[in-house]
């Protein structure tokens, strides 16, 4: 009787390591790897995460904010640092002052701001930490309106489940980042798609989301997302929107691009990127 | 006893039952998981191949990273604490379909192979879960059955034994005994009850979200960036232990060593 158990087992055993190692050398052509249903079933851990993450993760915990000892001397600008579209081109040589925030959708009174009008509210500053997707951090010192300030004047409508953010930088399909080049004046965005966002109500109304129109003491800069870019302390680098040109509350964010939440999102990111 | 006596009279075979059945099915969970983490882990490292201490990245001062040299884009550079190697082939500068392109690890040790961050992290963090539960059912059962305790801590004779048994191995002495020498229970010690829940706080610690709920982690590790470069050290030693423990395997009764892992009998070799 043992030893055929013991058989079997072992041939489970080969079976196991044939397996395995069939799927690893696989992995040279990566069908295996990048395989649409293997990675539709691991993304299970993923909504896992987020319902994990929001289990142990107190609603009004704050992000780690630092001393202005920290801030770094050179923050690295992730993202495009340029935008190319000739509108939003026309609104930084005015120095934004005809840019206005529109915020529409599930609210009950649609409207747009300012720059004026963001500084009127109240403010907040930040120092806090920015992590990118590929695993470097920068601290940096943010100030802004938080987002709940704006979504409570314009009233949030109960189906409401999400706040998508619009902006005004394009990507390649490669996800190659449009650029502005000052030699040529009249650029035409290459036919890329616009970045854009999405956070739940959660985050939303979290004190440390800020739409930020300040870094380190001075204006927010075009690198970095002029005039007013999102900046959320608990998740990765991706999604804080620079260039921020409207804000949409919807109730799914299924029919935005390949509906997956997000720019990056849709590339096979996260929506949920607390991790 | 007399050298002809000891020939007289050979060791007894005992089969003895080594491996709890919890062990024996966790370890094989865990094996797997882990190489997956191993290779996915690489391909997120390459999407950054650079690592800094403290709480964020000094871009001109990581005390390791692999780059393609800036005279010759073709060679590849591994830079340790401000040393340059050149590690063309295999770090900073790899084959990528036949041709030499700019990674950290080359495609063979990562998963997916070519340089994709996004379906990296997504395995990652699938069998990140896994191991956590693997992990948590293992260290539930091994202290309630106390196997931690009487099977991989040491005890103040087993330090006393460390010289010895350094002897023993060197010699390539392998007895086959009931209980762990005193380098085998450090081996398994370390990498069970402290890299592996090693590589989980540090796991979690790069999580902004984590880094919210528990700050503590950030102060014990010296913040988010340490974290990553500990993260990266420990999996090294785990690579390092999965190595030796191979090696061992093969050498020291490679059919023996095997069943005790998978039907969980051992024989051992008994004064009579």
């Amino acid at each position: 009787m043992a030893p055929k158990v013991l058989v079997s087992r072992r041939r489970l055993l080969g079976i196991g390591a044939v397996g395995a190692g069939s799927l690893l050398l696989g992995g040279c052509d990566d069908s295996v790897s990048e395989n649409p249903k293997l990675l539709d079933f691991i993304d299970k851990a993923a909504a896992f995460t987020y319902r994990a993450q929001r289990l142990i993760l107190p609603r009004g915990a704050l992000a780690p904010e630092y001393s202005e000892m920290d801030v770094a001397a050179v923050f690295r600008p992730n993202g495009s640092t340029s935008p190319s579209d000739p509108a939003y081109r026309a609104l930084a040589r005015g120095n934004f002052a005809d840019w206005r925030l529109k915020v529409d959708g599930l609210v009950e009174r649609p409207m747009q701001l300012s720059l004026a009008d963001l500084r009127a509210l109240p403010a907040r500053t930040q120092i806090t930490r920015h992590d990118c997707v590929e695993g470097w951090s920068c601290i940096g010192k943010w100030t802004g309106t938080p987002l709940s300030e704006v979504l409570n004047r314009a009233g949030v409508k109960p189906q409401a489940k999400f706040v998508l953010f619009h902006c005004a930088d394009k990507f390649s399909q490669a996800g190659v980042p449009d650029a502005f080049d000052p030699n040529q004046s009249d650029t035409v965005d290459g036919g890329g798609v616009n970045y854009y966002e999405s956070i739940d109500f959660v985050d939303a109304y979290h004190p440390q989301t800020l739409l930020a129109y300040g870094l380190n003491g001075q204006a927010l800069p075009v690198t970095y997302g002029a005039p007013l870019r999102l900046r959320l302390g608990r998740q990765l680098g991706y999604k804080q929107a620079k260039y921020v040109m409207r804000i949409e509350l919807v109730d799914s964010f299924r029919r935005f691009g390949a509906g997956r939440g997000g720019y990056w999102e849709d590339q096979g990111y996260e929506w949920y990127a607390g991790i | 006893m007399s050298e002809i006596a000891l020939k007289k009279s050979p060791a007894r075979r005992v089969t003895i039952r080594r491996h709890g059945v919890i062990v024996r099915l966790t370890h094989w969970i865990n094996a797997f998981a882990w190489i997956f983490l191993l290779m996915s882990g690489l391909q997120i490292f390459n999407a950054h191949p650079a690592l800094y201490w403290g709480k964020q990245s000094n871009f001109d001062r990581p005390f390791l990273s692999m780059t393609a040299s800036t005279q010759d884009p073709t060679r590849g550079v591994t830079w340790i604490a401000g040393h340059a190697f050149d590690t063309t082939g295999w770090f900073g500068v790899s084959k990528r379909n036949g041709e030499l392109t700019q990674r950290g690890f080359p495609e063979l040790m990562t998963w997916p192979g070519e340089q994709d961050l996004a379906t990296g992290r997504r395995w990652h963090f699938f069998f990140a879960w896994l191991l956590v539960i693997n992990g948590s059912v293992y260290l539930i059962a091994g202290l309630l059955s106390r196997h931690f305790s009487r099977d991989l801590l040491p005890t103040w004779r087993d330090i006393r034994q460390i010289p010895h048994s350094i002897f023993e191995h060197l010699r390539l002495r392998f007895p086959h005994e009931r209980r762990y020498n005193v380098l085998q229970k450090l081996a398994y010690f370390s990498t069970a009850l402290i890299a592996l829940p090693l590589m989980v706080l540090t796991g979690l610690t790069m999580s902004p979200g984590m880094d919210a709920a528990f700050p503590w982690l950030l102060e014990i590790f010296g913040g988010r960036q340490s974290a990553r470069s500990i993260h990266f050290f420990t999996a090294s030693f785990l690579v390092l232990f999965v190595v030796v423990h191979l090696a061992m395997v093969l050498i020291s009764g490679v059919f023996n060593n095997l069943r005790s892992m998978i039907t969980g009998r051992y024989v051992v070799e008994e004064e009579p």
